[in-house]
């Protein structure tokens, strides 16, 4: 992308982020819809959160046992690694990056889908801020659903290692319950959570950018799913970088 | 009542609209026809604010639309009911929710009255046991009659019909067009009816303006376009063969 076009899309974002922080026409719709977004963000992400921090709490587990091989090294240094790991960056980076695919997606898609068959434009005539009617609800609910959908994350992802590490016999119980509580900082929760709420944001309202300015018909739909993903995971592992600079450096 | 003045529409080198002048009589269905590519639906489009035109005014009852800001803008819309080309209805809602959709959001009445209204207006358009279906489960011409359903729910005193009876079939179409007719005159609405069919000029047509190549090129009547000396007018008119022999025949008396 050009440095022109870029600060081109840069300003619009920014322009539509005005549009769609304007005070909802109607509470009542408002909440209804924040709920159901809720829902479907949420509650509809759950599944796939679960299995993949399940197994990936797991394969963290296994490799850090057979990483720590040496007689120096304690076992209960497995449990330590996969909590830190699972905790720092696997729940909320790599989780929201499966979010950034999942919701990102489905987002764009919508959005863009109503643009191109000119829903978007009956909102608008009706004299309602479509922007505001269709984007606000998917990014508070974000927002407010994706440090529950980590910290679930976090809770399946220590379990996972904890009951598959034990079942491969690469740690004993006692050494991992020990492991995952030895010098715990409650801290690292709270890195996590904020950055969440960073990924929270970024997600819904990229991938809500590409939907509502797609321009075309099924085809530049999929393009504009497909964009989504991209940059939001761009913007995500960016955010990622500079957020883990300011708050552990 | 609304009135164009001037309205000038580019989209870079390519002039959409060039200086075009009209005024909307209330309680009329007021045709814009035109062959396909003259920036019919860009003028429909520039009349409630979907694209800014470069030039010109549109005056709702004489508040000048386009210098409206966002909110003043919003509240004219309030006040239009439109029909898209395509219905435009919402996929993720049921028939009665779309009807619903401006009651939800413009006023506070109870769920019992709202779906009084919404029945209402789905037996003024001749639906019936449809609530419940989504809009993928409707034939073209339902799609249509919903919208207007949707379109009338709130007794808005603008209607705005873009193509109403594209991809309908000639007994459909007159159904639609008697419809939108009626509603005009029950609801004493300035409606604005976009089309290229002849079928439709000839049912609703009260007050037409021809537009070819981006400007008016003829004004009128519905019972004096058959007689128009206009050349590209008489062209778009007598296009289909039924209308060329009809014309013959009238010709040779």
């Amino acid at each position: 992308m050009n440095p022109i076009k870029l600060f081109y899309h840069v300003g619009q974002y920014w322009l539509m982020l005005r549009q769609v922080f304007r005070r909802p026409e109607k509470r009542n719709v408002f909440w209804s819809r924040f709920f159901d977004e809720v829902n479907s963000i949420g509650v509809g992400s759950l599944g796939i959160v679960a299995i993949i921090s399940i197994f990936m709490g797991a394969v963290i587990t296994i490799q850090s046992a057979f990483g720590f091989s040496s007689p120096w090294i304690p076992l209960y240094a497995v449990g330590y690694a996969a909590r830190d790991s699972i905790i720092l960056e696997f729940s909320p980076t790599i989780v929201s990056l499966i979010l950034a695919g999942k919701v990102g997606s489905s987002i764009a898609s919508e959005i863009g889908n109503m643009r191109v068959t000119e829903q978007i434009d009956a909102i608008d005539v009706m004299g309602i801020n479509s922007a505001s009617f269709l984007i606000l609800p998917k990014i508070l609910a974000s927002v407010f659903i994706f440090p529950f959908l980590i910290c679930i994350s976090m809770f399946l992802g220590i379990l996972g290692g904890f009951v598959l590490g034990v079942a491969a016999g690469v740690v004993t119980p006692t050494q991992y319950v020990y492991g995952i509580q030895y010098d715990f900082r409650p801290y690292y929760v709270t890195y996590a959570v904020i950055k969440t709420l960073f990924f929270g944001f970024i997600i819904p309202s990229i991938s809500a950018y590409q939907g509502y300015y797609t321009k075309g018909g099924s085809l530049e739909v999929g393009q504009s799913s497909t964009r989504a993903v991209v940059y939001s995971i761009i913007v995500l592992l960016l955010f990622n970088f500079i957020l883990t600079q300011l708050l552990l450096a | 009542m609304i009135e164009v003045k001037n309205l000038r529409k580019a989209f870079g080198e390519k002039v959409i609209l060039q200086d075009f002048s009209f005024r909307f009589e209330v309680g009329k269905s007021n045709l814009i026809i035109g062959e396909s590519g003259t920036g019919k639906s860009i003028l429909i489009k520039c009349m409630v604010g979907l694209i800014n035109p470069e030039e010109g005014q549109v005056l709702y009852d004489g508040q000048d639309f386009l210098k409206m800001n966002f909110d003043g803008r919003n509240a004219i819309r309030k006040q239009i009911g439109m029909l898209f080309q395509g219905a435009a209805l919402f996929d993720s809602m049921t028939v009665k929710e779309n009807v619903m959709f401006p009651l939800s959001m413009f006023t506070n009445m109870p769920y019992d009255e709202k779906l009084d209204r919404v029945n209402f207006c789905l037996q003024r358009v001749n639906l019936e046991n449809v609530l419940n279906l989504n809009p993928a489960e409707l034939s073209g011409g339902m799609k249509k009659r919903v919208a207007i359903a949707r379109a009338i729910a709130l007794k808005p005193k603008y209607l705005f019909c873009d193509e109403p009876n594209s991809g309908l079939d000639p007994k459909t179409s007159i159904l639609i067009d008697e419809l939108i007719e009626e509603i005009t005159q029950e609801y004493n609405m300035t409606t604005v009816v976009i089309t290229h069919d002849m079928n439709s000029v000839l049912e609703m047509g009260d007050n037409i303006a021809f537009l070819y190549k981006g400007n008016k090129a003829w004004q009128g009547t519905k019972s004096e376009i058959l007689q128009t000396t206009n050349k590209d007018l008489s062209e778009f008119v007598y296009a289909t063969k039924f209308l060329k022999q009809f014309r013959d025949r009238l010709e040779k008396g």
